[in-house]
């Protein structure tokens, strides 16, 4: 209905950034020097300078986004120039460097700007890919809705099984404290189900096994409906099978919401300090180059 | 027989207690009587603590007893000592029971049997009446009470709220936080509440809070010495009698309406309506000679004009000819105009303009105080087509040309006398025309709750821009070129029409009789496609539906439903025909309009989900919007910045909520002002402080009284109350050394919990260059804005917004 970052204005920035990095490389061809190409020359010095002054404008796309009284344009016009002109920062910094690496602080600015810029790129596809899924999985709910969902469900399954038999109390009580959601980064972005529940084994003793979608707990329950003849125990399972199996698929848009979350926001997190990062070694690699000329 | 005093004055309210000051301070025997034990009853009613004003601001007060707002405790005792000082007799709790005879010779009838003699009287009652008793046994023991001074004087007690209009929902709602709460119900709904009242009390019922006796009635209140509370009210319900044991039982039944005794006086009042005030002079004298009505039961509601009153009154008894305190306001108004004195001005308006002819001089002089006299020069734009202003203007003099946008050549001329711009008064949508001054052109320009006040008292005024509304709209959408003369039988036919949101214009199938030009609100159109309601259009105001059935079939291919309140002028087939005969090229013109619908009705029809988005938006309530926020779920990622931009750049709170609202096929509504065409929230806002700009934005201003009224009365919950943040961030303080708050984040001082709270809402970014901050700081492009107009395009997934 709205047009993304990639098709703002028609493009405007991707035609920028496409002049930049074509002006680059014809200005790179047509160079000639004594020396194989680097940074030394002319044409070194000029790419060097746009391209510092390039990844200065970048940074400064963090502060626009929090100047909310600024008129300078909108922030969906920064970030379109920002993706745009930062991929071309990538031709203009490796004509710069004339494709000469090593292990030294140069060559550490230039990785650091790459991790830069191909930290961003996966957070374009982020923001283009999850959260028309992300609005899809929810529905009409928010997060907090579905984990109250979660819970409204649970309160139900422990006050029918409030007056259950004991090990069916037991199973459902412990499936329900055993339940997990969230967790670390990592945990977070594998959107692995960690839930784990204990069940009586036949030697009367108790293990404690894994609970993915809460199906361990759901099959015991109906291999004890399949072993029980009291009309009431069994109209108690079969009830308590309905809420899990909803409480299983409200875990499942839980689950994929916080993963699809952690994967839209993780990424900053490198983006941004590798960011710092690099104007440090920016700072260091420029300093270097004018003292040991 | 006692003497015969000059004046009787008859309630001690702020009219009554000016008019007595003024008595005494001209030294003329005097008497004020006041049928309860304390002065300004009206204002005692009022909750602890509430804030009085002293609107309006601009009209100098006249009286000998001061006044300036404040809260209802200090204004009280100011008053009282007022009395005190300036040695005017009073006698409370000295109820009058009848008023007899004329000037100079009244008789003055009072509940204890007693009575007065008067040369004049002066009533100053008020509106609210005496409130109406419970008229069971136990109603004179000390648990039963008729107000509610402050709710939270009462902790833990068991209270039954009598009563089902607002003062009661309103006491029990305030009540029930720390008290255990019932309310009486004589009916089995909440019908006269208003809706923000009925919202309230609902929910607190249903959550618990408050239990209700629907259908109960009290029987008696008895004395229980030996249980835990003191007494018990026996209720007699469907079910038998009742019985709650309370601490207190209040009972705000209403209040026995002072009409019948004002006419038993004497008084003729204009119509039946329960609007209509009595006929008076200038002089604020009734028919009844010697019998003077001021203060709100003579029409004027606010504190100031009610003192002014009674001090004027009083000097006009004495014969002293003094103009009223708002004379130099309106002669400043009239300078410049060659009629003469202020009073000369006014009757000459009234002559020259017939709309305004009819009414009562107080009222004329009232809506001339709230209106705007100018003076535009030749050729200047009045307004433009398409703006939000929604001002009345009439003609006092010179012409102005109505056109449509760049055709100014086809303008129609309007003369003295004549008046423009009530399309966008009904409507509340922008100008349909732009008006440009003519020679020696004069304007009033009166504002719209000034005239809609008026239409709603004035038959008269009602029917004049009633007629003059469907006249213009009749001629202007369907026969532009036919003079107006010629339409007027057309006209005269035309029946205005009211729906409620959800009624059904017409449907599928029924015979076509009639055509429909929606006047306010906005309907949708839908037709049954496979068993199934397909929503194929949506039509605002200003707009017309059911041309197809009267042109073409004699059936309805569609039905058509009003999204929101909506009010229509219809045309029966009959009339319409002679319209099609008077106009040779509308045949043509309808012909056409009905081609482009079946071409848009086979598109919706082919792509039914767009009618599904426009049905999902109706629902939530664009119907009546004229500018929302909408957010493409498939764009959003959630980061809130647009709630941040709102909360930076509106003193730390955000007036939207993005996370919460629904969403349909990816466009998510989010918690946030639609700003109406005809604003819920405008409707009972005490000190008018929600306006409306010329570009559409509904805003709240500094006034603000934080009553919570348009909080209550907003049906999509986007009026909250808040306190000024007036920290701003310091963003490379942030930055650099991790100091004070990050941009966008909640504050970290926590307010002062006595800083009065004030109604907050989007104000659309009014005062920021480069328009909405929200739409400025969404980083993937996901929030816009839309308007209506813009609606097509949005469900069609095109468009350029």
């Amino acid at each position: 209905m709205h047009e993304s970052i990639l098709v703002y204005r028609r493009r405007r920035y991707l035609w920028a950034a496409l002049g930049l990095a074509a002006l680059s490389l014809l200005a790179y061809a047509l160079h000639r020097t004594p020396e194989p190409p680097n940074g030394g020359t002319w044409l070194g010095y000029t790419l060097g300078t746009i391209g510092a002054l390039l990844i200065v404008w970048l940074t400064v796309f963090g502060i626009r986004k929090r100047r909310y009284h600024s008129a300078a344009g909108k922030v969906e016009g920064w970030l379109s120039a920002h993706v745009y002109l930062g991929t071309a920062l990538l031709v203009v910094a490796s004509l710069h460097a004339g494709f000469q690496f090593g292990w030294n602080v140069h060559t550490l600015a230039y990785g650091l700007m790459c991790a830069t810029i191909f930290s961003g790129f996966y957070g374009v596809y982020a923001y283009l890919h999850y959260p028309r899924l992300v609005s899809r999985n929810r529905g009409n709910l928010t997060l907090e809705q579905m984990l109250d969902n979660v819970a409204t469900i649970d309160n139900q399954c422990l006050r029918i099984a409030k007056n259950a038999p004991d090990d069916i109390r037991e199973v459902v009580t412990s499936a329900v404290n055993r339940t997990q959601v969230g967790g670390n980064t990592f945990q977070q972005l594998s959107g692995r189900d960690r839930s784990r529940v204990v069940l009586p084994s036949g030697d009367g003793s108790h293990r404690l096994r894994r609970n993915p979608d809460q199906e361990r707990a759901i099959e015991w329950l109906a291999e004890r409906l399949s072993r029980t003849s009291d009309g009431e125990v069994s109209a108690t399972i079969n009830e308590l099978e309905r809420l899990l199996a909803s409480k299983k698929m409200m875990l499942k848009k839980v689950r994929a919401d916080v993963r699809m979350q952690a994967r839209l926001q993780f990424w900053l997190y490198l983006h941004i300090p590798l960011a710092v990062t690099l104007i440090a070694a920016l700072l260091v690699h420029i300093v270097a180059v004018f003292l040991y000329w | 027989m006692a003497e015969t005093l000059k004046v009787a004055v008859i309630g001690a309210g702020p009219a009554g207690i000016s008019a007595a000051a003024r008595a005494a301070a001209t030294g003329i025997s005097h008497v004020l009587l006041e049928s309860s034990p304390a002065h300004a009853q009206t204002i005692q009613r009022y909750q602890k603590g509430k804030h009085v004003m002293a609107e309006p601001g601009v009209l100098p007060l006249r009286s000998d007893v001061g006044f300036e707002a404040g809260t209802r405790e200090n204004v009280l005792s100011a008053w009282q000592e007022a009395l005190n000082a300036s040695g005017v007799s009073v006698r409370y709790s000295a109820e009058t029971i009848s008023i007899e005879g004329q000037r100079p010779e009244f008789r003055i009838g009072l509940n204890d049997g007693s009575s007065v003699s008067a040369e004049n009287v002066v009533l100053s009652i008020g509106v609210q009446g005496n409130p109406r008793k419970l008229g069971v046994p136990g109603e004179q023991t000390p648990w039963v009470q008729y107000t509610l001074d402050d709710p939270d004087e009462y902790q833990g007690e068991s209270i039954v709220v009598i009563g089902a209009g607002d003062a009661a929902i309103e006491n029990a709602v305030a009540l029930c936080g720390h008290n255990t709460v019932y309310i009486v119900n004589r009916k089995d709904e909440f019908a006269r509440a208003k809706d923000g009242n009925l919202a309230q009390i609902t929910r607190a019922i249903e959550e618990d809070r408050i239990r209700c006796f629907y259908r109960s009635n009290a029987a008696r209140i008895e004395e229980t010495p030996a249980a835990e509370r003191p007494a018990r009210l026996v209720l007699n319900t469907d079910e038998g009698e009742a019985s709650v044991p309370v601490n207190r039982v209040i009972a705000r039944i209403g209040a026995i309406p002072q009409r019948r005794f004002v006419e038993s006086c004497g008084v003729a009042y204009p119509s039946d309506k329960p609007t209509a005030i009595p006929q008076l002079s200038a002089r604020y004298e009734s028919n009844v000679p010697g019998l003077y009505i001021i203060g709100a039961l003579g029409g004027y509601p606010l504190i100031k004009q009610a003192m002014n009153q009674g001090y004027e009154v009083v000097e006009y008894i004495l014969g002293n000819d003094i103009g009223p305190a708002d004379e130099p306001l309106l002669e400043k108004k009239f300078r410049g105009l060659s009629y003469g004195s202020v009073s000369e001005s006014l009757a000459a308006m009234q002559k020259r303009i017939p709309l305004f002819g009819p009414l009562n001089a107080l009222v004329f002089r009232e809506l001339m105080l709230d209106s705007e006299v100018t003076t535009p020069a030749p050729g200047e734009t009045v307004f433009m087509l398409n703006d939000y202003t929604d001002s009345f203007f009439t003609i006092l003099d010179g012409t102005v040309l109505v056109g449509r946008g760049a055709a100014q050549d086809a303008a129609l001329p309007l003369a003295a006398g004549q008046f423009f711009g009530e399309m966008s008064l009904i409507s509340g949508r922008r100008r349909t025309a732009t008006v440009v001054a003519g020679e020696n052109c004069v304007l009033i320009e009166s504002p719209r709750r000034t005239i809609k006040k008026l239409l709603a008292s004035n038959d008269h005024a009602r029917r004049t821009i009633d007629n003059a509304f469907m006249l213009r709209a009749i001629q202007s959408s369907f026969a532009p070129d036919v003079p107006a003369a010629e339409l007027m039988d057309v006209v005269e036919a035309a029946r205005l029409n009211e729906y409620k949101a959800g009624t059904v214009l017409f449907a599928e199938g029924d015979e076509a009789d009639s055509l429909h030009l929606i006047r306010s609100g906005s309907v949708s159109v839908s037709r049954n496609i496979g068993g199934r309601d397909i929503v194929t259009a949506y039509v605002p105001a200003g707009k017309y539906v059911g041309e197809m059935g009267l042109i073409g079939n004699t059936r309805r291919t569609a039905t058509v439903t009003a999204t929101v309140k909506t009010a229509t002028i219809s045309l029966d087939s009959q009339s319409f025909n002679r319209l099609l005969d008077k106009a040779p090229t509308l045949r043509e013109r309808m012909q056409r309009r009905i081609q482009q619908r079946i071409v848009e009705n086979t598109q919706m029809e082919a792509q039914p989900e767009s009618g599904d988005l426009i049905s999902f938006l109706m629902q939530q309530g664009l119907g009546e919007a004229t500018d929302v926020l909408l957010i493409d779920s498939s764009l959003c990622v959630g980061c809130d910045n647009c709630e941040k931009a709102c909360a930076e750049t509106h003193n730390g709170t955000s007036r939207l909520d993005r996370e919460a609202g629904p969403t349909y096929a990816m466009v998510h509504v989010p918690t946030s002002c639609r700003h109406c065409e005809d604003p819920h929230c405008m409707t009972d806002c005490p000190p008018d402080a929600i306006h409306r700009n010329a570009n559409g934005e509904v805003f709240i201003d500094d006034s603000c009284i934080g009553c919570e009224n348009c909080m209550h009365n907003c049906p999509y919950g986007v009026i909250h109350m808040a306190v000024d943040d007036p920290v701003p961030p310091r963003f490379w303080q942030w930055l650099l050394f991790g100091a004070g708050r990050a941009p966008g984040m909640e504050s970290l001082a926590k307010p002062d919990p006595s800083t009065p709270k004030k109604a907050v809402k989007c104000d659309m970014c009014k005062d920021l260059d480069g328009g909405p901050a929200c739409v400025r700081a969404c980083p993937t492009g996901a929030a816009l804005r839309v308007s209506p107009e813009q609606f097509a395009g949005l469900v069609h997934g095109g468009g350029d917004f």
